[in-house]
């Protein structure tokens, strides 16, 4: 019988057949920490009496949530950190160069068939490159960084397959937040997702990354896509016959299968205050705004930002609306610059603020208040994630965002 | 007998043939700038009027400038009171525009006007030969709804600049120098005026540096003469000046200083205080965590060149935070075509959007226990940056941009 | 079996990691400070009201969201005994296992509560609440490991123990 992409990693990295409902232990390839956990990590590493990290070179620290400090208390997470690095001899280190999922396959840190586990809920990114990768806490963390191991039920996939040319106003955002609204919350919950079909195999690698980042808001394990020519050429690699051979077999077992016709999306957003709740952008439109965040490990990359400057050239931000332009990372907030994007976004009235988590993490960036309502392309719109609970959080593509800041009110693109 | 320029300015608001120090003048104003700091204060006194009014919605400018973009709940708050407001009656409202003092420069400010902000750097406005001075906000709600208020003319100290910066030394060396021979409190209620030759080597960009800090000398403003380089910023600007004073020959000064630019060395103000300067050399060598380019005193394109020119090529240390904010949104624009943005990007720096930053400790970069800033922002004063056990030093735009490279206090001639 | 009784609190469906602690909290220095706001966003009355032993009764898709392990370890600290709820997200559940805290997953229950009723619980057996019994799985074998060995912490000491 044949096996499903996850099936495939886990059964390459641990040397024999596996199946849905296995509970194996992996070798890790990677792992990543981000500033928020890195003191807790910390901690519980040496608690657990580890005295070396099991490799130095697997593991990242990235500074992200917290750049720049907002609070006071926010730079003893760095001081933690730079101590854990000069201590037990990291490399991986950076300190204001972007979000973290971004930075781990722009830097090359990720590659197609690679198992990696983050201190984060968004790892499941990676699945953008055909990696396995997912959300862990900080305690299993530690355990990671002593051991290398972690162990793992093998998980059942969901085939999501997409054919066809999408609508020009539609992005792979808006198709996430569909299958999302489809499957509901934990429609994907312990599973793994697999996106097929010519509409996926058309997609950039920057496009997949907003749809395996957001795999997680229907409970999923991971999302993965088969690595192609587009991920060699992302990643900087020659894909080997393995790597090749990470596609889901004709013959696979799926426990679901879901069938989209590209032509058949439409805008969405999804409204307050669940990322399950999503309508089509023209059933809300003409809802008042206050502001609008284009950025996240979501939506942060160059090909939202030109799309969000496409709509946004030669106009300008509504009156007493905010546009706030948060780039995912140092290397595309340069990009951004050197093809023009930046200037057009900076004509338009956009504040536009270093490569970082921002307000998606909700502790500085464009918190909101009792009334106001925001329109964002980065992944949560949770009860009080960006203020108050009496904020009204609706997440969007880019170009709906931005088509949003111009008009001060929810419109289509 | 002969009036300095504060008296003439303060003459012509009061409608009076002539004023002297000392006097208290009832005089119309003519722009009345406000910031989240304090607004929605105003705005809370306002609506506790009887019969509240705005004398003339025209004079109002209204900018949120501290905490961009919000960093909490509480600011959101004071915000949205402030937008809501602006946006009911009309107010003219930047949000995410820049710090205050610089949207005004580059927006509203003319030669000879009278202009209370709710912010104490609003003396910077003496660049253009305006008298401007900081108010708390019982004294903007007055003027706000009168258009008046009362004014003690106050006395002058003259200083009269000859000579020419040596390279390598900003205007910023040049304030804090100043500041440390006179004092904290060394021109209290007093208009510090500036003149003579040596005014004519410093650009627009220095004399907004040098009246913007002269309240740490405890001034109530800062006044320069205008001339060429004034009437062609603001012809750039689109604006005409009100009026073109310069102190009479026999006005009288409290005090007359005689600089000579040319003496000026590079300056470092020690923690906690504005006039604990040392010459920089001093602190050669102290370690710093985070280094800060930007404010209303040292944000502008010119300060940016600076630091750029310097780290070019270079990178920042890896240990150091180094934040580089543009003073505002137009001159975040220009550096971004000069190319500047990139250069700070690709040395590793941290740039954000144009704000009041980690100048007054708001939501971006603030420092923690026992940690060193070096900064080009105004104040220095202990917990200004963040927690109340940490160190600022000030400094010019290259003493920083070099300390921020070698991850201790450092010149530019160390680079 | 081990069996506690408690009183219950009733959640909704999907409450996520920031109902549960929001970001504006978790560079704070310790759990204990962390505690008051827990739940704030959605009922902020709730964390000071909580006692030792009370039991959390939720919807589905419980712990939702992050990863942020203080999520669990909040929970624990306020001095709930265990959360009971339709079902768990996945990355909540490795941390409550990791933490010591105990998770049941049960349909039914949720639905026929009223917060501030009584329950009974033996662990691995069912839930008694109002003389109706409620059945509970047993948890896989790896799990009862970490379990037993008082959460994931222990367990590694114990590891780096024995290679001495």
């Amino acid at each position: 019988m044949g096996s499903t992409i996850i099936e495939k990693i886990v059964g390459n990295n641990v040397g024999k057949n596996v199946k849905p409902g296995d509970i194996v232990t992996v070798n890790v390839d990677r792992v990543m920490i981000h500033d928020i956990f890195i003191p807790f990590v910390a901690s519980k590493f040496e608690e657990m009496g580890f005295q070396k990290l099991w490799d130095a070179d697997k593991a990242v620290l990235i500074y992200d949530h917290l750049v720049p400090a907002s609070q006071i208390d926010d730079t003893r997470h760095f001081k933690v950190g730079n101590a854990f690095v000069e201590k037990y001899g990291m490399k991986n280190i950076h300190r204001s160069d972007g979000i973290c999922h971004q930075l781990m396959t722009e830097a090359g840190y990720v590659k197609p068939g690679n198992i990696v586990f983050g201190t984060d809920s968004h790892t499941t990114t990676y699945g953008c490159v055909g990696a396995f990768s997912s959300g862990i806490g900080y305690t299993e963390m530690a355990s990671i960084l002593g051991t290398g191991t972690l162990w793992i039920r093998v998980p059942e996939t969901i085939k999501v397959n997409i054919s066809g040319k999408l609508p020009g106003n539609v992005m792979a955002k808006d198709i996430i937040l569909k299958l999302i609204g489809d499957l509901g919350a934990d429609g994907a919950t312990y599973k793994a997702l697999e996106f097929t079909g010519d509409t996926v195999e058309n997609m950039s690698v920057a496009s997949r990354m907003s749809m395996s980042n957001m795999a997680i808001e229907a409970g999923a394990k991971c999302a993965l896509f088969t690595p192609d020519e587009k991920t060699a050429e992302y990643c900087g690699i020659e894909l080997t016959d393995k790597e090749k051979d990470l596609v889901g077999d004709a013959d696979a077992e799926y426990c679901q299968v879901i069938n989209y016709k590209a032509e058949d999306f439409v805008p969405v957003m999804a409204c307050p205050s669940n990322v399950d709740n999503v309508k089509p952008v023209s059933e809300l439109e003409g809802t008042e705004i206050d502001q609008v965040f284009i950025g996240s490990c979501t939506n942060g990359r160059l090909e939202d930002l030109m799309a969000a400057a496409e709509i946004l050239k030669g106009k300008k931000v509504a009156s007493f609306v905010k546009l706030i332009v948060t780039p995912a990372s140092r290397k595309i907030y340069r990009e951004a610059v050197e093809n023009g994007t930046m200037a057009v976004l900076a004509e338009a009235g956009a504040i536009i603020t270093h490569p970082s988590c921002g307000l998606c993490c909700g502790r500085t960036g464009g918190i909101l208040t009792d009334g106001e309502r925001v329109v964002a392309t980065n992944n949560r719109n949770f009860l009080g994630r960006m203020g108050t609970s009496k904020v009204e959080i609706y997440l969007a593509s880019p170009k709906s965002a931005a088509a949003c800041a111009v008009s001060g009110k929810i419109v289509m693109p | 007998m002969g009036m300095t320029m504060a008296e003439k300015i303060i003459a012509a608001a009061a409608g009076a043939s002539e004023v002297k120090a000392g006097d208290i003048h009832t005089v119309e104003l003519d722009r009345l700038m406000s910031n989240d700091g304090t607004t929605h204060l105003t705005i809370d006194m306002y609506n506790q009027l009887k019969e509240p009014r705005i004398a003339d919605v025209n004079k109002l400018v209204w900018i949120v400038d501290h905490n961009v973009p919000c960093d909490s709940v509480k600011t959101a708050a004071s915000h949205k009171k402030m937008r809501d407001f602006a946006k009911e009656h009309g107010i003219r409202f930047y949000e995410g525009a820049g710090v205050c003092h610089q949207v005004m420069m580059e927006n509203h400010v003319t030669s000879g006007e009278l202009i209370f902000g709710a912010d104490s750097h609003t003396c910077a406005y003496g660049a253009v030969g305006a008298f401007g001075t900081g108010v708390g906000c019982t004294d903007y709600l007055y003027a706000m709804v009168t258009g008046k208020s009362w004014l003690l003319v106050p006395e002058t100290l003259r200083f009269n600049l000859k000579g020419k910066l040596k390279e390598g030394v900003y205007a910023r060396d040049l304030i804090l120098s100043i500041i440390g021979m006179i004092g904290a409190n060394g021109a209290n209620y007093m208009a510090m005026e500036f003149g003579g030759e040596g005014l004519k080597t410093l650009n627009m960009s220095d004399r907004i540096a040098v009246c913007n800090l002269c309240v740490e000398a405890g001034a109530k403003t800062a006044l320069m003469e205008v001339d060429e380089i004034t009437l062609d910023y603001l012809k750039a600007h689109g604006r005409e000046p009100k009026h073109c004073f310069a102190s009479d020959d026999d006005a009288v000064f409290a005090h007359t200083y005689e600089i000579d630019l040319s003496t000026i060395k590079p300056i470092v103000a020690k923690p906690h205080f504005v006039d604990s300067v040392v010459d920089a050399k001093e602190c050669v060598g102290t370690h710093i965590d985070e280094a800060f380019l930007g404010s209303c005193n040292n944000g502008r394109i010119e300060d940016l060149r600076v630091g750029a020119e310097l780290i070019k090529g270079k990178k920042v240390h890896s240990l150091v935070r180094f934040l580089v904010v543009p003073a505002s949104a137009e001159v975040y624009r220009q550096a971004l075509s000069e190319g500047i943005i990139d250069t700070f990007m690709e040395a590793g720096a941290i740039v954000m959007n144009p704000n009041c930053s980690v100048c007054w400790g708001s939501c971006q970069g603030v420092i923690g226990e026992n940690e060193v800033l070096i900064s080009t922002g105004t104040r220095n004063f202990k917990g200004r940056a963040g927690h109340k056990d940490s160190f600022v030093y000030l400094a010019s735009a290259a003493t920083v941009t070099a300390s921020a490279i070698k991850g201790e206090i450092a010149t530019a001639d160390m680079i | 079996m081990e069996k506690f009784s408690g009183k219950i609190w009733v959640l909704g469906d999907d409450i996520d990691t920031d109902i549960i602690i929001p970001t504006e909290y978790l560079a704070l220095k310790t759990v204990k400070d962390m505690t008051p706001y827990a739940f704030s966003p959605l009922r902020p009355e709730l964390a000071a009201r909580i006692k030792e032993g009370d039991i959390i009764v939720a919807g589905k898709n419980f712990g939702c969201g992050s990863s942020r392990e203080q999520a669990p370890e909040i929970i624990k600290a306020l001095g709930i005994k265990c959360v009971i709820a339709k079902s768990f997200a996945r990355i909540f559940f490795r941390n409550a296992i990791n933490n010591g805290l105990l998770l049941i997953e049960n349909e039914t229950l949720r639905d026929a509560v009223c917060e501030g009723d009584k329950i009974t619980v033996t662990i691995n057996e069912a839930i008694e609440h109002k003389g109706i019994q409620y059945p509970i799985t047993s948890l896989p074998e790896n799990l009862v490991e970490i379990i037993k060995a008082g959460g994931l912490v222990k367990a590694m000491q114990k590891l780096n123990n024995s290679k001495g």
